[in-house]
């Protein structure tokens, strides 16, 4: 469903993503890994059009997308949460439900989307999506205003960060909820292995270029044993 | 009751600037081009003409609760230039919402000026909450101005929330507004402006926290666009045991350019006066991110400024 080939970029003089070649089938759950700076959440940029690659070709859905801009893909089926949830003045809650969802949500329907993640609608709805909501409600509510949109392909970077453990395994339910609700693709960048453990397949990275694709059920334990940040909560 | 007709224009524009479509029930006062046209008062709300100028006296009896005073202006002459002045009296423990408001319509080329001086003494324990909202539109090119003076007086524990609002279509705007607090009163100001085009929009406030336990909170949030300007100009006296908080925060585009003179004076050991002031161009992450949900970048930059100034 999407495909990256041969995708480089560099920032600053400095390479970050070195011919990266990745193939997202439809359905499918994937986990990216790898150690602090190996270029994920730039990967993720790319994918969603936020950063453009300096060569290399992006193919979603067997459409051309490298120079299509983030609303279009937006609009094509691609959702991403952000690793650093952005924060508004005056934008609430319940604006950002309403945007992602495309339409004027009922009280219950936010409801909804926000328990899902663990938060009660009542106290959350009207407030500001700013710097007095701490650090892991803005990332509950990134994660509700992405499941809202309910998109082909939905990219999480690290939305285990900065989450309590009870939320966390709510996480995982949602994970499996959206799979079996919306039949689409789910990528996640985490170094939790719990959700990598859930993954059909584990892409690791490192500086900036896919070390291996790891499928479901090979031993895992090779690539954490390398990667001594993927412990990392 | 006498019975008034307005037209179109008059009515969208009372709906621009107080979100009612014509004449309402309870204290009323309308001023259509320079000229009174309608008073209505109630058992507990007096409304009286100026006898030496133009303008009224409104007087709230102590102790009213849960009404409403409507004192709009509309123009829709080209070339109007109204001075008038109005004054309010608030008896003790009263509590009233008052909705001012001034909405010019300007097909001609000739100037449309109008300047509300509006004072206000609050008696003891007395509630305000005073709205007031600009508006201008037209397709003449002569300047839709809008200069309001406002001075408030606050008695032991009175308290005041002033919400202003400059929607947009005001070409120059110079805002006055200064204030006395007693023991135990506090002041709350929300401004919101958005200027575009060449205009231009200033504001001046001077707060005298002379009460002790005396309390202001101004927060101003504006928008320059295109070649608009504006600035913000704020001084804070404490001159008693008080607390005074003044936060300017602007976006700017385009050219549009906005200065913020904070100035917070204490004249007493106990004062405690804060100033914060931020201005600049809409964060590029905040388009990005409305942009992952779909919106082009113009519709993020639009909701991203609604939500500013909502
Ligand atoms: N715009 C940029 N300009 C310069 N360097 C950049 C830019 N974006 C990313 N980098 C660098 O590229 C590298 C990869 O960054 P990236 O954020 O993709 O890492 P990551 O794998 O997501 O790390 P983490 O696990 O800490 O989130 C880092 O060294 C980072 O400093
Ligand atoms: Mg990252």
């Amino acid at each position: 469903m999407l495909e990256l080939k041969n995708i480089n970029f560099s920032a600053d003089g400095k390479q970050i993503l070195k011919d990266i070649n990745l193939t997202i089938g439809a359905g499918k759950f994937i986990a990216i890994t790898g150690p602090n700076g190996s270029g994920k959440s730039t990967l993720a940029k790319i994918i969603m059009g936020i950063e453009k690659p300096d060569s290399g070709t992006i193919t979603f859905d067997g459409k051309d997308i490298t120079n299509a801009t983030i609303d279009e893909r937006a609009n094509a089926g691609i959702s991403f949460g952000f690793q650093q949830p952005v924060v508004f003045k005056g934008i609430t809650v319940s604006d950002i439900l309403n945007l992602a969802s495309k339409k004027t949500l009922s009280r219950d329907d936010a409801c909804e989307h926000l328990s899902m993640v663990g938060l009660c609608a009542n106290d959350y709805l009207d407030r500001e999506v700013n710097s007095s909501l701490s650090g892991g409600e803005l990332k509950r509510i990134e994660i509700a205003s992405v499941i809202a949109r309910g998109t082909k392909l939905t990219i999480f970077d690290e939305p285990e960060a900065g989450i309590d453990l009870w939320s966390f395994k709510n996480l995982i339910k949602v994970f499996n909820d959206m799979r079996t609700r919306i039949d689409g693709s789910i990528v996640v960048i985490s170094h939790q292995e719990r959700i990598l453990s859930i993954a059909d397949e584990i892409v690791l990275l490192s500086d900036g270029h896919v070390e291996k694709v790891v499928p479901q059920g090979e031993s895992l334990g090779a690539v954490l044993g390398e990667q001594a940040s993927c412990r990392k909560l | 009751m006498e019975k008034i007709d307005l037209n179109k224009v008059e009515s969208s524009l009372l709906m621009s600037i107080a979100d009612i479509p014509g004449i309402t029930p309870g204290a009323f006062s309308l001023r259509k081009n320079g000229k009174p046209v309608y008073v209505n008062t109630t058992p507990n709300i007096n409304i009286l003409p100026k006898k030496d100028k133009p303008g009224i006296d409104i007087y709230v009896r102590a102790d009213t609760k849960d009404e409403d005073v409507h004192i709009p202006v509309v123009i829709t002459e080209s070339g109007v230039s109204d001075t008038v002045y109005n004054d309010f009296y608030i008896g003790k423990n009263a509590d009233v919402v008052i909705n001012a408001g001034c909405g010019i319509h300007n097909d001609g080329c000739t100037d449309t000026h109008h300047n509300g001086i509006h004072r206000f003494f609050l008696e003891e324990g007395a509630h305000v909450v005073y709205i007031e909202k600009h508006y201008g539109e037209g397709e003449g090119t002569g300047k839709r101005i809008l200069d309001p003076v406002t001075e408030v007086t606050l008695g032991k524990g009175a308290t005041m929330e002033m919400q202003t609002t400059q929607i947009k279509g005001v070409t120059s705007t110079i805002r006055t507004s200064e204030a006395v607090l007693g023991d135990d009163s506090s002041l709350v100001i929300s401004e919101k402006i958005m200027t575009h085009d060449d205009q231009l929009a200033e504001t001046h406030f001077t707060v005298n926290l002379d009460g002790k336990g005396s309390s202001c909170q101004v927060t101003s949030r504006s928008v320059a666009t295109e070649n608009s300007r504006q600035k913000f100009v704020s001084k804070v006296f404490g001159n008693n045991e008080c607390f005074g908080h003044v936060e300017c925060d602007a976006i700017i585009k385009d050219n549009g350019k906005v200065s913020s003179c904070p100035e917070v004076t204490s004249n007493c050991i106990d004062a405690m006066l804060i100033h914060e002031a931020a201005i600049g161009k809409i964060a590029g992450e905040q388009i990005t991110k409305l942009m992952t949900l779909g919106l082009t970048a113009e519709e993020a930059e639009a909701e991203i400024i609604n939500g500013f100034l909502k």
